[in-house]
């Protein structure tokens, strides 16, 4: 049994899911569980976090939290591990714990490993798994001193269970100094996009050069919206113009591991699968039987996506009816 | 104005990764180098920002053993003036890494900016642009796609998740990690290639700046390829039964839909 602290990141008053995965794990691992959520005014979710199962809740809030900074955020969280004296530390590898976790590292003097996909607490150590070479091979993380032990963990490498919505919290303040920052932001510019990004969405379904156009990736739209997916695509139809360079999947653009990753035109060049191997589950859809793709997809068909796309979409939306 | 550009040398993308002996690391034998492609961003801005500064310098600083002077020089070949080889052990993580390129910066006269990749495309931590501002005491901005400079102040726009984006003020010295759509490298060119063969590069020994194998905070082991995959099912018949079919699959088999 260690000391958790978890941070619950929020944006506009609205957790991300896979800061709960964090809060479940360790609870359900038998830890103290802490939770701290950083914001302007975000009491109302702490409830939140004590369904998921954190013992205790910590609110550092501030009008100057209102919108994150790498500086701010990262003082705030400071506090917080002063406050809690927690022996681990988790948050989810997103970009904005991506960036601030390293400040806290060295600001807290502890070990942070980040992009982690496997956790599990041994003897009240973490016990990590990350991908290497953007998951041409996997690694353990072994931390070479006794000092307090960070990780950011992947969204959706652990799951989310059912939160025990009887719970609340009763949460406690934690005050930050905010004086003398040296960033500011001036916008936040919301994307367009109501779906999910493809590091964070449950199905991932990926378009390649065989769509032809950028018009054509309309129809992995319809079948992504069936089912709540993210769109993204190979570096091949990036590189083509047909999307932008933030769907793309592989090694020289993201890398994602859904439960669900539905390939469709992408042949599979070595920088994509390292890109998307660790899916739990991978279709292939390609008219080429010797695509590459094949050999790592759970279901494989061969044909033309064109067609089948558009049949999926249908057949998806009579299970969801 | 005194501009450095960290970069890492990376196997270049097309590597098929073998696991050395003990399962530490990679095999190198045969490894094709490459400069870590994000962190080609950040030679080509601050090589922008040098011509349009009148006696501005770029140094480029790269760690890691004696093989990524290679990298240094493809760097000098793009335009920059000067090179630092950090000498660090193949095996440092990002916490060692970071204290030896800080520990070579503070050595420095003045540091305005501090160029990075916004990761590296061999163990993707995204720690060390970070850790090295955090050691210098100074901001970091990552995953930045967009610059404006008025002085030395930057608007930064830095790419987050879901297609937004933040718009950044802070000003030098400040480090940033850059990410596509800053700027299109450049190539060099080959007399350039051929000129950087000769330019000095400068070596800074660990003990010099006080840093040592006790920095290291984590270590990597038990390196592994992933599992051979079973073959997967292949689903025959014309599109309106694939689909049928596979959605059944994913739905009642798999369990994701």
């Amino acid at each position: 049994m260690a000391k958790v602290l978890v941070f619950i990141e929020q944006r506009e008053g609205k957790a991300k899911k896979a800061s709960y995965e964090l809060v479940a794990a360790s609870a359900a691992a038998g830890n103290e569980t802490h939770a701290v959520i950083i914001g302007d005014s975000v009491s109302g979710l702490a409830n939140e976090s004590a369904q998921f199962g954190a013992n205790q809740v910590h609110l550092v809030q501030d009008a100057a939290l209102k919108l994150y900074t790498a500086e701010s955020y990262s003082r705030a969280l400071l506090a917080a591990i002063k406050t809690v004296n927690p022996e681990i530390v988790l948050a989810a590898h997103t970009p904005m714990a991506k960036e601030f976790m390293p400040f806290v590292s060295v600001m807290a003097d502890a070990a942070l490993a980040t992009d982690c996909t496997s956790l599990t607490f041994n003897g009240g150590k973490l016990a990590l798994k990350r991908p290497v070479y953007s998951g041409k091979a996997s690694a353990e993380v072994e931390f070479t001193g006794a000092g307090m032990q960070m990780a950011t963990i992947r969204p959706n490498s652990i799951g989310l269970p059912k939160p025990d919505t009887s719970k609340t919290a009763d949460p406690g303040s934690i005050s930050v100094d905010l004086s003398g920052l040296k960033t500011k932001i001036l916008e936040v510019v919301k994307g367009n996009s109501a779906r999910p990004d493809v590091t964070e969405a449950a199905i991932v379904v990926s378009g390649g050069r065989s769509l032809k156009n950028a018009e054509n990736f309309k129809i992995l739209e319809d079948l992504a919206d069936t089912v709540g997916a993210a769109v993204g695509a190979s570096r091949a139809a990036v590189d083509a113009g047909y999307r932008p360079h933030r769907d793309q999947v592989g090694q020289t653009g993201k890398v994602v591991s859904p439960s669900c990753y539905i390939a469709c035109g992408i042949s599979g060049a070595i920088q994509h699968l390292a890109g998307m191997r660790s899916s739990k589950v991978i279709v292939a859809i390609n008219s080429d039987p010797q695509a590459p793709i094949f050999q790592i997809a759970d279901y494989g068909i061969v044909g033309d996506l064109f067609q089948v796309v558009p049949a999926l979409t249908t057949e998806f939306k009579k299970i969801k009816e | 104005m005194n501009l450095y550009v960290c970069i890492k040398q990376v196997p270049d993308t097309e590597t098929k990764i073998k696991v050395n002996g003990d399962g530490s690391g990679i095999d190198t034998a045969g490894i094709k180098w490459i400069m870590s492609s994000y962190d080609e961003f950040g030679v080509e801005e601050a090589l922008r920002l040098k011509e349009k500064t009148p006696g501005a310098t770029v140094t480029v600083v790269s760690a890691g053993p004696d093989r990524v002077i290679e990298t240094l020089r493809t760097a000098l070949a793009m335009g920059a003036d000067n090179a630092i080889h950090v000498e660090l052990p193949e095996t440092a993580d990002s916490a060692m890494t970071a204290k030896a390129i800080a520990g070579t910066l503070k050595k420095e006269a003045k540091v305005d900016l501090v160029f990075f990749g916004k990761e590296a495309l061999d163990v993707a931590a995204s720690q060390v642009p970070q850790l090295v501002a955090a050691h210098l005491g100074i901001p970091a901005v990552t995953v930045v796609c967009g610059i404006e400079y008025a002085g030395s102040n930057l608007k930064c726009k830095r790419e987050i998740e879901g297609g937004s984006f933040e718009m950044v003020e802070v000003a030098a010295p400040v480090v940033i990690a850059g990410s596509k759509g800053l700027n299109e490298p450049r190539y060099a060119t080959l007399p350039n290639i051929m000129k950087a063969k000769k330019k000095e590069v400068k070596a800074v020994k660990l003990a010099d700046i006080g840093v040592s194998a006790s920095d290291q905070k984590i270590k990597m082991k038990n390196l592994q390829l992933p599992p051979p995959k079973q073959a997967g099912k292949k689903i025959d018949g014309d599109a309106g039964v694939q689909a049928q079919q596979l959605a059944q699959a994913l739905h009642n088999e798999a369990k994701v839909i």
